[in-house]
């Protein structure tokens, strides 16, 4: 929180100077459309839940293979406004992440590479507020999927539904003495998070099923934890 | 298709209206659907508000007011609410509060018109009926809670009032003219005395004590007193009094607590009427537990014969009490049972001690605690299997003729189907039943069952109750193992059609006699009481009635969600107007039957048992898919 201001000003500057600099047209869009100013109460912040499917966790080994994405507000979530997109990754599919996925060899023979949907992906992210469950994958994934292509940084605040979770959970006294003692802490994956909301179980691992599933659980965490008047600013990072 | 289409509609399609629509439809409206999360305790929709979606309730649970701020229904995951307001001037009619966390999905109102306009069993749906039936029962047992037993019940004339300042003389000729024994003192108040209540035309009074036949003796012609003496002199220095709401039970205990016959009850400040101990006991008297216990004290078939007119009014006065369908199963039920208990009773007196152990056993209705009044008798007898027929059989044969005898005698008329302790083939060894019930299970044919199912609810009365409680283990047991035996069970409880036609239109029986009416158990609870029999011997369950065997299959999870809550609901309801019809033939002392026309039932009655006819036609669609014949 103490380095809020200096954060803020950030975000803001860098699109600014993004917008200007960029010489890839869908990224100067991008950039253009700028960030909503942090103090803007969330119930006025357009808000994109932004799901990968990867082959693997290593941005250095591994790639995209599937997108989603849904768009909303604190008051409903549209997913027939989502989006969702299948693109062939540079390097072959190996077996274990097929199982997982459930997306086939067949599939994503026939899918686009990313650079030929990245257009229309970064026009669909513009001007909302990105929401993930672990931001340990959209942004880093992206970015390197987008400095690989057209050889320009793609970088955005982004609300981590997972950060979120676990600043709740593990702030409880029993919580943290629980960890202490036993090891473990409370699982914050997205399924066991939505279960705290009295949030319905989905079939994981498809991309905008989970984009969805992101959603809700924001929804449910701010309804809880937080308030419409809550200023952006204090759940971005 | 995308892949949270496909989560949306698979989840739409278990629940009505959606239940019906075909996958493409469903397709389509999950495509369109919004999503939308309420915590526990927000307002999700308030009276007025402009509304632009119908609400289906993924998960979670919402309270539905009336526009006054009244309870008027609690629905969860698979209802919907908003489709009142959608057809009303997009405004919100009936204001929703979430009671757990809450997941909508949200349905376009141009999906909603378009579903209304083409598919006219949706339009029924959310114009006619939507989830009307879980709440009209729900409210019922709601009333009855209120009213069971609430001490304005007893009351049956306003209290008679005098002021303190009066003397003893005008008190006593005012209890007179009344023809009461009791008389309440008021003193004026100010308004804002917090103890004061307004009177209906001389302003503010406060209740201050209560004068008796008995004071009057004690306190006023033993000590001398004279006439004029006035009756702020003579008050009881504490005043017990009661509240309307409070139940029967609190007033008898305040009585005897406080070694006092009279009780002034009051609605909030205002003395409504006054209970004399003499209306409890009354009041209890009519009770079945008294009943019972008088059963008991009878040393003839004629004296028990004599107490079916208290059987009757204990019916009808449950009826008006507000009982559900349950409770009144269930005292008729015990009734029913005491009545044959007391007859073996008489007949062992007379016969002498049995010649080897036997367990009498009832079957049918009184075996799942349902009984209601207009019933015949099913029973039969189970014997060790030292039984050996020329020693012993004379007097089985005597005791099963004394019981059937008395239970006809008592109201309870012989069964047609010869299901009776009397028939021989039902006066038989452990060992046999046995083998009849394993060749019920074993080798199932429609037809030997559809005479038998009967047996399949079982429950001791009087004797060995291990003889039954082995029955019922070995029913239990093998009954789930045989998918042949549930298939053929299964065909039997579709033979009884609910009396719906096309367009949820009733269909009469057309039998002669009862032309356009409709038989309420034959086509009603009885195909109700097969289809959940099936579904409970499918999980192996061992319970007895109908609404517990709900119970079971709920917690074995073996039908759709909400599947099991509708059957509850729907047996409750038909029960219901089954009960309160014979109540009505009682009353106006009409031979109580199972037939009703339509046409004197109420609007909202009706459309409530279209309702619940529905349930019972989808249960046995569902009955065919789920317990197919299996191919050999």
């Amino acid at each position: 929180m103490s380095c809020q201001q200096s954060d803020e000003a950030t975000w803001a500057a860098f699109f600014a100077d993004q917008a200007g600099r960029s010489r890839d047209s869908a990224l100067r869009a991008f950039y253009g459309a700028g960030v909503p100013a942090p103090d803007t109460p969330l119930r006025d912040v357009p808000l994109i839940a932004l799901d990968f499917e990867t082959t693997g966790m290593d941005v250095h080994r591994h790639a995209i293979i599937s997108i989603g994405m849904v768009p909303f507000d604190l008051a409903r979530i549209r997913p027939s406004a989502g989006r969702y997109w299948v693109v062939k990754p540079p390097r072959p599919l190996d077996e274990a992440s097929i199982r997982f996925h459930r997306i086939t060899h067949a599939e994503v023979a026939q899918a686009p590479d990313l650079d030929e949907v990245l257009d229309e992906v970064l026009a669909a992210l513009a001007g909302n507020v990105v929401v993930v469950h672990f931001r340990g994958i959209e942004r880093p994934f992206l970015d390197a999927a987008v400095v690989a292509r057209r050889g320009e940084r793609c970088l955005f605040p982004l609300i981590d539904t997972m950060s979120i979770e676990a600043r709740q959970v593990r702030q409880g006294g029993w919580n943290r003495l629980k960890g202490m003692l036993l090891g473990s802490h409370t699982s914050v994956r997205l399924p066991d998070s939505r279960t705290r909301y009295g949030l319905p179980a989905y079939s994981a691992h498809h991309a905008k099923v989970d984009a969805l599933a992101t959603a809700e659980l924001l929804q449910a965490q701010i309804a809880r934890h937080y308030s419409p008047d809550t200023p952006v600013g204090e759940l971005w990072e | 298709m995308e892949a949270e289409v496909q989560e949306i509609s698979e989840h739409l399609r278990h629940y009505p209206p959606f239940d019906r629509l075909d996958r493409k439809w469903l397709d389509q409206i999950a495509a369109r659907t919004d999503v939308a999360y309420y915590r526990d305790g927000s307002m999700i929709q308030e009276y007025g508000e402009p509304i632009d979606t119908l609400r289906y309730i993924r998960s979670g649970a919402v309270e539905v007011y009336r526009h006054n701020g009244e309870l008027y229904n609690r629905i969860g995951e698979g209802d919907i609410f908003g489709h009142t307001g959608l057809l009303h001037n997009r405004r919100v009619r009936f204001p929703v509060r979430a009671i757990e966390d809450t997941l909508l999905y949200l349905i376009p109102a141009e999906v909603f018109d378009q579903l209304c306009e083409e598919d006219d069993q949706f339009a029924d749906f959310v114009e006619l009926s939507g989830p009307r039936l879980q709440s009209t029962v729900e409210q019922n047992e709601r009333e009855n809670d209120l009213m069971v037993s609430r001490v304005r019940r007893l009351l049956t004339r306003s209290p008679v009032n005098i002021e303190e300042t009066a003397t003893v003389h005008e008190a006593a000729r005012l209890m007179t003219e009344h023809h009461v024994s009791s008389i309440l003192l008021l003193s004026r108040a100010e308004p804002d005395d917090e103890r004061a209540f307004a009177g209906e035309e001389h302003g503010h009074w406060r209740l201050t004590g209560i004068l008796t036949d008995q004071d009057l003796r004690g306190r006023v012609l033993a000590a001398g007193l004279s006439g004029e003496t006035p009756l702020t002199e003579i008050k009881h220095d504490r005043l017990i009094t009661i509240q309307s709401d409070e139940s029967v039970y609190e007033a008898m205990l305040a009585m005897l607590r406080n070694n006092v016959h009279h009780l002034p009850v009051l609605h909030r400040r205002r003395p409504v009427g006054v209970v004399h101990l003499s209306d409890i006991v009354r009041y209890e008297t009519h009770s079945s537990l008294y009943l019972v216990s008088n059963i008991f004290n009878q040393g003839s078939v004629k004296g028990l014969s004599r107490l079916m007119p208290d059987v009757r009014a204990a019916f009808v006065r449950l009826v008006d009490d507000g009982a559900t369908s349950q409770m009144i199963g269930q005292a008729m039920s015990s009734i029913g049972r005491s009545l044959i208990r007391r007859l073996i009773e008489l007949a062992e007196a007379e016969l002498g001690p049995p010649p080897v152990p036997y367990c009498f056993m009832v079957n049918g209705s009184m075996a799942r605690n349902d009984q209601t009044i207009a019933t015949d008798q099913d029973n039969a007898l189970i014997l060790d299997d030292s039984f050996d027929p020329e020693q012993h059989d004379a007097w089985f044969v005597a005791l099963a003729k004394r019981v059937s005898d008395g239970l006809h005698a008592c109201g309870y008329p012989y069964c047609n189907g010869g299901i009776m302790g009397t028939n021989q083939k039902w006066r038989q060894p452990l060992s046999v039943w046995r083998r009849y019930f394993e060749g019920w299970i074993d080798q199932p044919d429609p037809e030997k069952l559809l005479h038998s199912s009967i047996f399949f609810d079982l429950e001791a009365v009087h004797g060995e109750e291990r003889f039954v409680e082995q029955l019922q283990d070995l029913v239990a047991q093998r009954a789930s193992q045989s998918p042949l035996f549930l298939a053929a069970l299964a065909r039997n409880a579709l033979n009884r059609t609910p009396p719906l036609g096309f367009f949820r239109t009733f269909v009469m029986e057309k039998d002669g006699q009862h032309n356009n009416s409709i038989n309420l158990k034959r086509r009603g609870t009885a195909p109700l009481v097969d289809v959940i029999r099936v579904h409970a011997l499918a999980v192996g369950s061992r319970s007895q009635t109908s609404f517990d065997r709900l119970d079971d299959i709920v917690r074995a999870n073996t039908l759709p969600a909400g599947q099991a809550d509708k059957l509850r609901y729907a047996l409750e309801f038909i029960s219901m107007v089954r009960i309160r019809h014979q109540a009505y033939d009682l009353k106006h002392h009409h031979a109580p039957d199972n037939n009703i026309e339509p046409e004197n039932v109420s609007d909202g009655e009706r459309h409530n048992l279209k309702d619940a006819f529905q349930v019972l036609s989808n249960a046995q669609k569902f009955l065919r898919f789920r317990y197919p014949m299996p191919t050999r």
